[in-house]
């Protein structure tokens, strides 16, 4: 296992992108039409989400919690086991990763406190709930791509990523629910600089605003209270 | 152009073959436009064209059918201009799966498969191999390789024993980027091996100093990795005028300068660029073709490219 190691540390970033830009979008293009129409029910879905986060109490955290889980879960098996994995090695890995995500919301719907939102927690929250669910399939067409490329919630796991962000943001999670998503934006973020794609910087830096709100609103009293 | 006739072309044969192991193979052996020089690889004699061709990205395409017949076009093209060498890994996600596509419907007889072994424990070789083996849709492979000496030792002793019962033609060890250098120094000054692979270019040229000279002493052929620096070196160049050397050479482009200042080497047996586009791999091939710089050439050339890139 250490041999394993030394061989990984010995990479850089460059030598463990092993496709090209073509590539990965002709891959989510693929992807997308052969799982069409599920993007319909996912935008309900993700609007679903939305809502919840807009509402936060106790029932519609549960609510976001389990749509979050069962779009992790999709995503784990449908993208990254059934389609990245045939152009990346790691696959398999994301895919487990997002497993265990998909468990973490699972048992936090359960376990929710019920906690409010800051006001300014609330707004963060909502933003990144809104610009993952309605603003990043956009980012296919702003880069001339088209809708066949276009990364939907609950099916890509960028913007689920991001509208999960937003999610714990608004529900005050847990930090052991934030590692895997925000491993995700730095994951993703590295691999879409290295393929040099216009947007990559927009994964990081949303992860970085959802981390800092949670960081900085930690103390601070609800919304509900004020 | 290469003159046509049989007698001068045994002369200029012989002239190359004089000057650095190079040799136009015989007009049976090469089906493409223009002949495509060989070169002896050091433990065998056998001769392989000078230009190969790499799998790493470019052939890593998944399951995208418009892809994989591109690459399958850029292979038949690669064998059509008298290419062999094709070069792949398991590191390459479904790069061989891509190649054994291609394999099967070309049906290639003049094709050197390069693989290499990638897994961590000795134990778990043969089963990679094998795996290997039947993506390629081949009954056995030219060349596997020790990918950046990951468990070497072991690895080494089973491709020994592979080529020792038949089962392989030739044994290698593969580095890139300047990777542990030091390492493949030992190997190659201890170890029986036939080929080594590292990455060299006009603007990475370490192993000059070491490597090359060794490859030569001690008989091993040397196949080059990202002779473009995948790809950065041709995009820094791209819009820079060739300089007055490179109609010269016959270069019509700055990847035919870059490709021919590598294959001109004495040490190097050939260079693997990888393409998924038939445009390059033609343009590739006719690197192998023609005028080689001299040293004084190949020296300018370093420099240039050093100043313009």
């Amino acid at each position: 296992m250490s041999e394993w190691w030394t061989e990984w540390a010995t990479y850089g970033l460059s030598d463990l992108l092993m496709f090209s830009q073509r590539s990965y979008y002709r891959m989510i293009a693929l992807y997308n039409e052969a799982v069409w129409p599920a993007h319909l029910p996912a935008l309900v879905a993700g609007l679903v989400v939305i809502g919840c986060v807009a509402r936060p109490g106790p029932r519609t955290h549960c609510v976001a919690m389990l749509v979050l889980a069962a779009a992790w879960a999709w995503v784990a098996w449908a993208y990254h086991l059934q389609r990245y994995a045939d152009i990346n090695t790691a696959g398999p890995w994301f895919a487990l990763a997002f497993g265990v995500q998909a468990l973490l919301l699972c048992f936090m719907a359960l376990r929710l406190h019920g906690a409010a939102p800051a006001r300014m927690q609330k707004h963060v929250a909502l933003s990144l709930s809104g610009l993952a669910v309605i603003g990043y399939p956009l980012l296919a067409l702003g880069s001339g791509r088209g809708w066949g490329q276009a990364e939907v919630f609950g099916i890509a796991p960028d913007p689920t990523a991001i509208a999960t962000l937003g999610v714990l943001l608004a529900c005050r999670a847990h930090p052991v629910a934030w590692l895997i998503p925000l491993a995700w934006c730095a994951v993703s973020g590295a691999t879409l600089m290295e393929l040099r794609v216009g947007y990559a910087w927009l994964l990081p830096t949303f992860a970085i605003l959802a981390a800092a709100a949670g960081l900085l609103f930690r103390h601070a009293g609800s919304s509900a209270a004020r | 152009m290469l003159p046509d006739s049989p007698s001068r072309r045994r002369l200029l044969q012989t002239m190359l073959a004089a000057a650095g192991g190079l040799a136009l193979p015989s007009p049976r052996a090469a089906p493409g436009p223009a002949p495509l020089l060989t070169r002896a690889i050091p433990s065998s004699g056998e001769r392989i064209p000078v230009i190969g061709l790499g799998s790493w990205i470019t052939f890593n395409v998944g399951r995208d059918p418009q892809a994989r017949a591109e690459c399958r076009e850029v292979m038949r093209q690669f064998f059509a201009g008298g290419g062999r060498t094709i070069d792949s890994s398991p590191m390459y996600g479904s790069a061989q799966d891509v190649i054994g596509e291609a394999v099967q419907a070309l049906k290639p007889p003049t094709l050197f498969s390069a693989d290499k072994v990638w897994i961590s424990g000795g134990a778990r070789g043969p089963g990679q191999i094998e795996t290997s083996r039947k993506l390629w849709r081949v009954p056995r492979f030219d060349l596997l390789q020790v990918h950046n000496l990951l468990s070497w030792e072991e690895h080494l002793r089973t491709l020994q024993a592979m080529k020792k019962e038949g089962r392989l033609r030739y044994v290698g060890i593969t580095t890139s980027e300047g990777r542990r250098h030091g390492e493949i120094e030992k190997i190659m000054a201890s170890q029986s091996i036939d080929f080594v692979q590292i990455s060299y270019n006009a603007l990475d040229r370490e192993v000059e100093q070491r490597i090359l000279p060794l490859a030569r002493e001690r008989r091993i052929g040397v196949i080059v990795n990202r002779p473009f620096r995948q790809g950065d070196l041709t995009q820094a160049l791209a819009g820079k005028p060739l300089p007055g050397w490179g109609p010269e050479i016959g270069c019509t482009t700055w990847a035919q300068a870059l490709l021919k200042f590598i294959v001109s080497h004495p040490a190097i047996t050939c260079a693997i660029p990888a393409t998924s586009s038939v445009a390059h791999v033609r343009e590739n091939l006719l690197a192998g073709t023609g005028r080689m710089p001299d040293e004084a050439l190949r020296k300018r050339i370093a420099q240039d490219v050093e100043r313009l890139a």
